[in-house]
């Protein structure tokens, strides 16, 4: 069960801001949604490999080459705030 | 009072060589100015796909081997969710239950015993951007990122709590860094950053099975300070303990200055990393054939060329560890003994004179200014008795000085050993004549006095006289 909390905790992890009635709808869907996945619980998956990725495709790899770098300006395009060249951001911790 | 044993257990952080990032094309080169090597995969913008460097997997497997880990037949990356502006997506692709190796090990020297560290597992990771702040840290009110270091491959590999003490853990990461550099995957610097080190520390009564409460030591930015943290936080812990109270859980920064650990503010709740997997990147098999080629890749390591020294080259041990530290140590003392072949002698001009300038210099041995084969001749001269000993080491520095070879500082210099008997039996004669006292002392059974008068003669021909001749003709002259 997701209680109003969990919300809460997922929420500031991702740093969104929910007003109260927010918390009640994310709630209550959140619940929905692992209500769902109690119904697929229930299907016997004994014979089944764990699933690590939706498509059947293994080993897509690059060579080890250098290609074109996107120019600053684009680089800081859409930056709220920038300072020598870095992205300028309030300082955490 | 108590006795009480330290445990220990390192994760290493190290910095791959790869021309390019792990998931991008961006350069991994140190020096650009503030983001200009990034691209929008590695800056996170919508839409984009990265795709794994094959040669950080190849790099990756052979650290493995090296280690003797064992490689994981299917692996895949991972989303560690976090939100901290050092990157730019708001998560780290790294690996968390599958990763490329487990179980490995390597064995450290401790007063002439081997003792097997366990390696739990290894995995590939992207590095992280750079946080700069202006002013203070505790002043300023911002931060400016720079993601030049953003996707740079990592390696983290993370060690059993199989260490003892400050100074195993040190010589732990002594012997991985030996092995790394080895495979030349890494530059392995600490100082630089291409390698770091975390520790795990806890301590616990002597003959307890299960471990105390741990904490979690950042910010040690050399082999002295990781050994002084750690044993400044196990003494930490030992008084703590002693007056009755209890190790919180935490992570605690070195401060290199005071000398102490401190706890470090957490960034709030954000151990909750929320790990998934990867939906960008299709997961790896990793086929026994890919793994055999990378191993015939792998060179002479640190622990089989030591062996080989002292049964081929009947080495000392001592001396064969030394010499075999680092590859590019052992690779020079075998050009040396291509070209003059005592190994004793060429590993003592290495680890005396040798070793002694290069850290006056601060060079590295690839950095040498003479070359193996300068050295060689340089010691050939010296056995065919054309400069003596005590030149030998006045032309080394000239060499290392000026990288010309050992003949034309000996032409330049006037060095050439004065070996004829008729000019050094007239020198001899007068230091006899001016030196009654010590010939008289000598006579009557003071060796001492001889190395006084032969010093004499030295004096006289700046070094250059031939001690064994000199001696001969004092003898000759003094006791017949």
């Amino acid at each position: 069960m997701i209680e109003k909390s969990d919300v809460e905790h997922v929420a500031l992890l991702a740093r969104l801001e929910l007003s109260d009635n927010e918390k009640e709808i994310y709630t209550r869907q959140l619940n929905d949604i692992l209500g769902h996945f109690e119904s697929l619980q229930k299907l016997d998956t004994t014979n089944v490999e764990p699933t690590a990725h939706v498509l059947s495709l293994f080993n897509v790899f690059r060579e080890d080459k250098i290609d074109r770098h996107l120019p600053l300006e684009k680089v800081l395009a859409n930056c709220p705030d920038r300072e020598e060249d870095c992205f300028k951001v309030p300082k955490i911790v | 009072m108590t006795q009480y044993e330290t445990v220990i257990g390192l994760e290493v952080h190290l910095e791959l060589k790869t021309d390019s990032k792990i998931f991008c094309s961006s350069s991994t080169s140190f020096g650009g100015k503030p983001n200009t090597h990034v691209c929008p995969v590695c800056l996170g913008l919508p839409g984009v796909l990265p795709v794994v460097n094959k040669k950080v997997v190849e790099d990756a497997i052979l650290v493995s081997l090296a280690l003797n880990c064992r490689i994981a037949g299917f692996s895949k990356f991972d989303r560690k969710n976090y939100y901290y502006p050092d990157m730019p997506k708001n998560y780290q692709i790294s690996q968390y239950d599958l990763p490329i190796a487990l179980n490995g090990h390597l064995e450290i020297e401790l007063g002439g015993e081997l003792k097997k560290i366990g390696i739990t597992r290894l995995h590939m990771e992207e590095d992280t951007g750079k946080l700069l702040h202006q002013g203070t840290i505790t002043t300023t009110p911002f931060s400016l990122v720079d993601y030049n270091r953003a996707g740079v491959p990592l390696l983290e590999i993370v060690s059993e709590p199989d260490l003892r003490s400050p100074e195993e853990a040190r010589i732990y990461l002594e012997k991985l860094k030996s092995i790394i550099q080895y495979t030349g995957v890494s530059d392995c610097r600490m100082e630089e950053g291409s390698l770091r080190c975390d520790a795990n520390v806890s301590v616990r009564q002597f003959g307890k099975e299960e471990f105390g409460t741990k904490t979690e030591i950042k910010n040690m930015n050399s082999f002295r300070s990781l050994q002084k943290a750690l044993t400044y936080e196990a003494s930490r812990q030992i008084d703590v303990l002693e007056e009755g109270g209890r190790i919180v859980q935490e992570t605690r920064t070195w401060d290199e200055g005071q000398g102490i650990t401190l706890p470090m503010r957490s960034k709030e709740e954000a151990h909750d990393y929320r790990y998934f997997p990867e939906p960008d990147l299709v997961p790896m098999i990793i086929e026994r054939e890919w793994v055999e080629s990378i191993r015939n890749r792998l060179p002479e390591l640190p622990d089989a060329r030591r062996e080989r020294y002292v049964r081929d080259y009947s080495l000392p041990v001592y001396d064969a560890g030394v010499l075999t530290s680092t590859k590019e140590m052992a690779d020079y003392f075998e050009a040396c003994l291509n070209a003059y072949s005592s190994p004793k002698t060429v590993g003592n001009w290495i680890m005396g004179d040798l070793s002694r300038l290069l850290n006056a210099n601060n060079l590295e041995i690839n950095e040498c200014p003479v070359s193996p084969v300068n050295l060689a001749s340089l010691l050939k001269t010296l056995d065919e008795g054309t400069i003596s000993g005590k030149i030998a080491k006045v032309v080394f520095e000239d060499m290392f000085a000026t990288g010309k070879d050992a003949g034309t500082i000996i032409k330049e210099k006037g060095l050439i050993q004065i070996s004829d008997e008729g000019s050094l039996s007239a020198i001899v004669e007068e230091v006899i004549a001016g030196n009654p006292k010590s010939v008289s002392d000598y006579r009557s059974g003071k060796d001492k006095a001889l190395g006084f008068l032969v010093g004499q003669v030295m004096k006289a021909t700046k070094g250059k006289a031939n001690p064994e001749l000199v001696n001969k003709l004092f003898k000759e002259k003094i006791l017949n």
